[in-house]
């Protein structure tokens, strides 16, 4: 009954698609393509269970944000070993204001993960000899207790070792889940895994990493200097900062996302929280594909996608005018007072045809 | 992990009908007696009294802590040294792999020669367990219990219980952000209400029964020894939600094995009352 009304929405939505679309990039081959995707073009998590992962472990490439691996394409299903570090380090959190961050691979987020389904992973996590506590790992990508937290419970100095197989294709967040768990998430503690489906995503032109996480300090926001984790705040869920990839100028500046016009853009976006969720939203574009919570089910033209904490998003566009594109939370107090605020510089030539100012 | 537990109990069992400490069964030419040393480190009397247990299956109820003393602070690297110089079976070339894994003293210059980078006075790291009790017995002491220790963390520098104190549980919060405290001499703070010093902000300490914490977990699911520790399961075993130190002390304790060595886990000793 539900994918009945599914469906039909669907071909509602490719209807209205058909008769109402203008553009050249007409979007019903991607409507009907992702109706097939919930019934026959994707394998189901049964099958997925019998893909053999061939050839020997191969180390798996990890970026760190806002940079993701290569695409996997049309490879077959392989034996990954994955190695990430838990690093406990000083990083600025914004202009004049420091943060002891709790990391994975000593970024916030931590490094992206690109498989596909029916990988064999096998997963080190390593916990630096220099940290103060026991850090894991729980994987949402994971089908077994915990995600793997128990699995990957490493004190300073040792390492924790545990294997997986990837079943359901999504975008899936990661996360420390060591006692007191929302203290090492606000710490900085989380990160992105992609399990792409059999074939791999569509291509696109350029792929970005971001994740949302709040913050709770002693001082105020602005408070210069060192500041220390603030619990009481996290209990009452009153962020001092709500930022992008760890920092409120991650994605400002120098720091600012490249992209040329006509170039069609895929974002990888989660929120790690502890807390908070993001009305996801960038200023002067419209996501013209939305990958909902991470899933298999695509939305189209969609203005903001909401990111529950511990949750994702696939996000598609292609600029097609030079200039700033402003990446947002919509909740709009906090891109202006806490940080949740990027620039995508968007460079080719005018075209006054889809945009002009008139004087 | 619980196998390891079960080791050591029938280990212990082996050996408690012999006059010195036995901690393995005669393995080649190792020397498995621990040879008493002269210690004249400050102890305090712990009264006895009552804790409200924070973590497991009896999570919120009081436990009965009997007096005791405690070392006024962790165990030190000079100290251990004159243990080492009367045990050389403990010594870094000499310990068996078994008994401290391969991080055992491995910031110490030699077998004889202490940390350059940290104080003499500093608290001695990278100790299994094993390690701590062979010292413990050689100063006619043993670990404390983890009730001993909380009971003892309880206290602030005014009063035997502060753990309902929000400024307190904030102190021991930071201290976990503090780092390389390990290098540091002892005694960096002011003493509790006992006369204690460095519970927080310097090391974490061996507990005479840690591997407690790997099968108090979540009583309904045994299977999954320390599932209570991770994610939610953490929220549904403890009482003291609020006490975010606690949580990481624990965590701690299960995360670790008896032969590991690290960096920031060191120990002090405790011994009974004779009446």
């Amino acid at each position: 009954m539900k994918k009945q009304f599914f469906l039909s929405t669907l071909g509602f939505a490719a209807i209205f698609a058909l008769t109402s679309c203008n553009q050249g990039n007409n979007p019903s081959n991607t409507t009907s393509s992702n109706s097939g995707s919930s019934s026959s073009g994707t394998v189901t998590v049964v099958d997925a269970e019998k893909i053999v992962a061939e050839g020997q472990f191969e180390e798996a490439k990890l970026t760190a944000p806002p940079n993701v691996p290569p695409p996997i394409g049309n490879r077959k299903a392989k034996k990954l070993i994955v190695r990430m570090e838990t690093i406990e380090k000083v990083g600025e959190l914004a202009d004049g204001t420091d943060y002891t961050f709790w990391t994975f691979d000593g970024t916030v987020p931590g490094s992206f993960i690109r498989a596909r389904v029916g990988d064999d992973i096998e997963f080190h996590l390593k916990n630096n000899a220099n940290s103060t506590v026991a850090h894991n790992i729980d994987l949402h990508a994971v089908n077994g207790p915990g995600g793997g937290a128990a699995a990957s419970n490493a004190a300073p100095g040792k390492e924790a070792v545990f294997s997986f197989k990837a079943l359901n294709p999504g975008l899936y967040v990661y996360h420390c889940a060591t006692a007191p768990v929302p203290e090492h998430i606000a710490n900085g503690m989380y990160g992105l895994i992609l399990i792409e489906p059999e074939g791999g995503l569509p291509p696109v032109d350029k792929e970005f990493y971001i994740m949302q996480g709040d913050f709770y300090t002693k001082g105020k926001n602005g408070a210069k200097g060192l500041q220390q984790f603030d619990i009481e705040k996290g209990i009452a869920e009153h962020p001092d900062y709500i930022v992008f990839n760890g920092s409120t100028r991650s994605l400002l500046g120098n720091n600012a996302l490249q992209v040329k016009t006509g170039e069609k853009v895929r974002i990888y976006f989660g929120v790690g929280g502890p807390n908070i969720t993001s009305s996801f939203h960038i200023i002067g574009e419209i996501f013209d594909k939305v990958y909902v919570e991470g899933g298999s089910t695509i939305n189209e033209h969609v203005q903001t996608t909401l990111v529950p904490a511990g949750g994702s998003a696939i996000v598609e566009f292609t600029p097609t005018v030079p200039g700033d594109l402003v990446i947002v939370d919509h909740s709009l107090f906090r891109a202006f007072h806490k940080g949740t605020i990027g620039k995508i510089k968007v460079t080719g030539p005018e075209n006054p045809n889809v945009f002009k100012a008139h004087k | 992990m619980r196998s390891l537990v079960t080791v050591i109990l029938s280990v212990l069992l082996l050996s408690c009908n012999k006059v010195t400490d036995t901690l393995i069964p005669q393995s080649g030419n190792w020397v498995d007696t621990v040879y008493p040393i002269v210690s004249e480190k400050k102890m305090q009397l712990i009264d006895a009294g009552s804790y409200k247990t924070f973590f497991g299956k009896d999570s919120g109820s009081f436990v009965q802590v009997k007096s005791f003393y405690l070392d006024e602070t962790p165990v030190t690297n000079k100290e251990y040294l004159s243990f080492l110089k009367k045990n050389p079976q403990w010594t870094r070339s000499q310990v068996l792999r078994l008994l401290a894994d391969t991080g055992y003293l491995h910031n110490w210059q030699g077998d004889y020669e202490m940390p350059a980078n940290a104080a003499p006075d500093a608290p001695v790291t990278n100790i299994s367990w094993y390690a701590a009790r062979a010292y413990a017995k050689s100063v006619g002491k043993r670990l404390p219990t983890i009730d001993e220790w909380e009971f003892v963390g309880a206290a602030d520098q005014v009063s035997k219980n502060a753990s309902d104190k929000p400024e307190f549980v904030d102190y021991i919060v930071k201290s976990l952000l503090k780092r390389m405290m390990y290098l540091k001499p002892v005694k960096q703070e002011a003493a509790n209400f006992y006369g204690i010093y460095d519970m927080y902000g310097m090391v974490w300490e061996w507990t005479e029964d840690f591997s407690a914490v790997m099968i108090t977990g979540d009583s309904r699911d045994d299977k999954n020894a320390n599932e209570g520790l991770f994610c939610a399961g953490s929220a549904a075993t403890t009482q003291d939600l609020k006490n975010y130190a606690a949580f990481a002390r624990f965590a701690m304790r299960g995360s670790v094995r008896a032969n590991y060595c690290i960096n920031n886990l060191g120990f002090r000793c405790a011994k009974n009352i004779v009446e």
